[in-house]
């Protein structure tokens, strides 16, 4: 058994080094044994992990009287679309639509103007000396950690004092202000990572302070961008507390909450629909982050895990 | 005898023309120069500190106002509210429903985060000896599973524990011929609605936790390791004196943010109780604020609630923001 496995991981988040440990495990058949066990142990988990996003998938393309059946089907028997038809356009039931356009709205305002406040904010504390500046990191890192729910009461109040409630705006500074901390402490890490060195070469070649910046750092900084405001969105685009106490009303509602009216229906729960409108909340979110996954899975213990 | 002057100090040596090196200064991590800005760190600060003064800092301090005021429906209404001062907090820690979900939110979070940390842990290490097909396999099931939204999560899982076409009662009945668990309820009993809790929490939170591990046990040298199984170190042992020691840091840390996290807990408990679970027996203090104030009106009493659950969870991140601070270079 000398054919090792590179130890490089495709598909795995993390950017790491390659082990050499595998080259070790050439002898014996009780290690052969174990690899076997694991392997076999690995896709009980693999299923164990897929198989609710399986079954959300699998039923909302079955009919409802279909899941309603004695037996339980693992494959539609009988595809149908039907229950994003209904989900989509059924005039009855709160419609999808406008919750979503709530959702896509709400949550692109968040990403821009989140960051572009925290990238200011992480410029501010990375290239720059003054007066309490570490005060105000550890004031983001604390902030982090106010819990949503205590606050939920006193954030309804204040939105509600300013005739905000149920309204995009209302909502989308709650969510600015929610995804903040985070982004200032991650997009203080992707500047970090970029040497002031580079700009003050730019500098010596005639740029200005500002123009160094623009043309030299920025464009390294796109790829921080992006996954910060990718996960910005998935946050924005996930809240569900804030959401239901601030925008109750059904034309305002966003993704999630409209998702829930679903379950606190009166009659017979529609769990194909449900299963069809949790589909279409879920795929964004998904595909975001599988973009982005790589990047993000040490923002939150930085620090903690050095290269 | 001359002295030669080579632009060197005498060196404090024994040897004749032996010269001590000065102790090199300390190879400091990279020092980051910054600049003087005056004015300018400040304005680029502006527009982030108005927007957390305003929607963080001013409601925290109407929280902490409202907690000693009585304050109900009629003041929401424009009544003005009355000073009551620590009466709130009196009512609330002298309140055996409050005791009640304070002790079933940390039983809970304490079942959730051991289950997740020793699950993750053990993939963790799993994945280091894994074939490379089948760690991609799993990365991918792991990743779909941290993808999907807590909601609708807990809304997939709601159906699949569903009392009469759910597939799981399905397959413990037909597969397993467990008759008892035709048209199982599983979310009237309380016990086994925070099962069902628990599964979908630690479903979604082991996946961060296996990653972040692996990721840190790659970082693991393999010479040491390697010495240590040629001096006869078994497995259980090398992970306890040479691998922990090395994820000590990262362990601890994604250990106190799945306390934090499951201590908050909202959603998952939330949606499933919109499923069928009942609700006064199943409150966690995220849900039972929601409901005391929200839903019941009284701000006041919620306020309170929500001021002890601040300082309970602040206290514990504090260890994670001194961690943080420590490790990195502000």
């Amino acid at each position: 058994m000398s054919a090792t496995v590179a130890p490089q991981q495709l598909g795995a988040p993390v950017a790491t080094t390659g082990t050499t440990r595998d080259v070790r495990r050439t002898g014996g058949g009780r290690r052969r044994i174990t690899t076997w066990v694991l392997s076999a142990l690995s896709v009980l988990l693999f299923l164990f992990f897929v198989f609710p996003v399986y079954w959300m998938v699998n039923t909302s393309f079955q009919p409802n009287n279909e899941i309603r059946g004695a037996d339980v089907n693992f494959w539609p028997e009988e595809f149908t679309l039907r229950n994003y038809a209904t989900v989509l356009f059924d005039p009855g039931r709160t419609p999808f639509l406008p919750a979503a356009g709530n959702s896509i709205v709400i949550t692109i305002l968040t990403v821009i103007i989140s960051l572009v406040f925290a990238f200011l904010a992480a410029i501010a504390v990375t290239r720059f000396r003054f007066k309490s500046r570490r005060t105000f990191i550890i004031a983001i890192l604390v902030i982090q950690m106010i819990p949503g729910e205590a606050m939920i009461v006193s954030v309804f109040r204040v939105i509600d004092g300013w005739h905000l409630l149920n309204t995009i705006i209302g909502l989308t500074v709650v969510y600015i202000a929610t995804v903040l901390p985070f982004t200032i402490w991650t997009l203080r890490g992707f500047v970090n990572g970029v040497p002031a060195e580079l700009e003050e070469a730019a500098m010596i070649d005639g740029c200005s302070r500002a123009g160094a910046f623009w043309r030299v750092t920025f464009p390294l900084l796109a790829p921080g961008l992006i996954a910060t405001g990718v996960f910005g969105f998935i946050q924005a685009w996930n809240e569900f507390i804030m959401a239901l106490v601030l925008n109750a009303r059904p034309e305002m509602m966003t993704l999630p909450v409209w998702l829930r009216t679903y379950l606190v229906a009166n009659g017979t729960t529609n769990w194909a629909a449900i299963m069809a409108g949790s589909t279409l909340m879920a795929i964004p979110v998904i595909v975001f982050f599988l973009l982005v996954q790589g990047r993000m899975t040490s923002g939150l213990v930085s620090g903690a895990v050095k290269g | 005898m001359t002295t030669v002057d080579n632009g060197l100090d005498p060196a404090p040596s024994a040897f004749e023309g032996e010269r001590m090196t000065a102790p090199q200064p300390k190879p400091a991590a990279r020092r980051i120069r910054r600049i003087r800005g005056g004015f300018t760190p400040y304005s680029l600060l502006t527009p982030a500190i108005i927007v957390l003064a305003l929607i963080t800092g001013w409601p925290l301090i109407q929280l902490i106002v409202t907690s000693f005021q009585e304050f109900g429906r009629a003041q929401v209404f424009g009544a003005p509210p009355e000073w009551v001062w620590f009466e709130n907090y009196a009512n609330v820690l002298t309140d055996p429903v409050f005791y009640a979900v304070l002790i079933r939110t940390i039983v809970f979070s304490a079942g959730c985060v051991i289950v997740t940390m020793f699950l993750g842990t053990l993939i963790a290490l799993m994945m280091m000896r894994l074939p490379k097909g089948f760690r991609i396999l799993l990365s991918v099931g792991m990743l779909l599973a941290w993808a999907m939204p807590a909601l609708t999560a807990t809304v997939v899982w709601g159906w699949m524990f569903d009392t009469a076409y759910g597939v799981v009662n399905y397959i413990l009945v037909n597969w397993f011929g467990m008759e008892e668990y035709f048209q199982h309820s599983w979310l009237i009993d309380p016990l086994s609605f925070f099962l069902v809790a628990g599964i979908i929490i630690v479903w979604g939170a082991i996946p961060f936790v296996a990653f972040t591990l692996y990721a840190g046990l790659t970082q693991v040298p393999d010479e040491v390791l390697e010495a240590a199984q040629l001096d006869g170190a078994g497995g259980f042992k090398r992970f306890r004196l040479i691998i922990f020691p090395y994820l000590k840091p990262i362990f601890l840390i994604v250990t106190i943010l799945q306390i934090i996290w499951d201590l908050r807990v909202f959603t998952q408990i939330f949606a499933l109780q919109d499923i069928g679970g009942i609700r006064a027996l199943t409150n966690t203090l995220g849900v039972y604020i929601y409901q005391t104030s929200i839903a019941g009106g009284d701000f006041g009493q919620g306020g309170a609630i929500a001021v002890i659950t601040a300082i309970l969870l602040m206290s514990i991140s504090i260890y994670y923001v001194r961690q943080v601070t420590k490790e990195e270079e502000l």
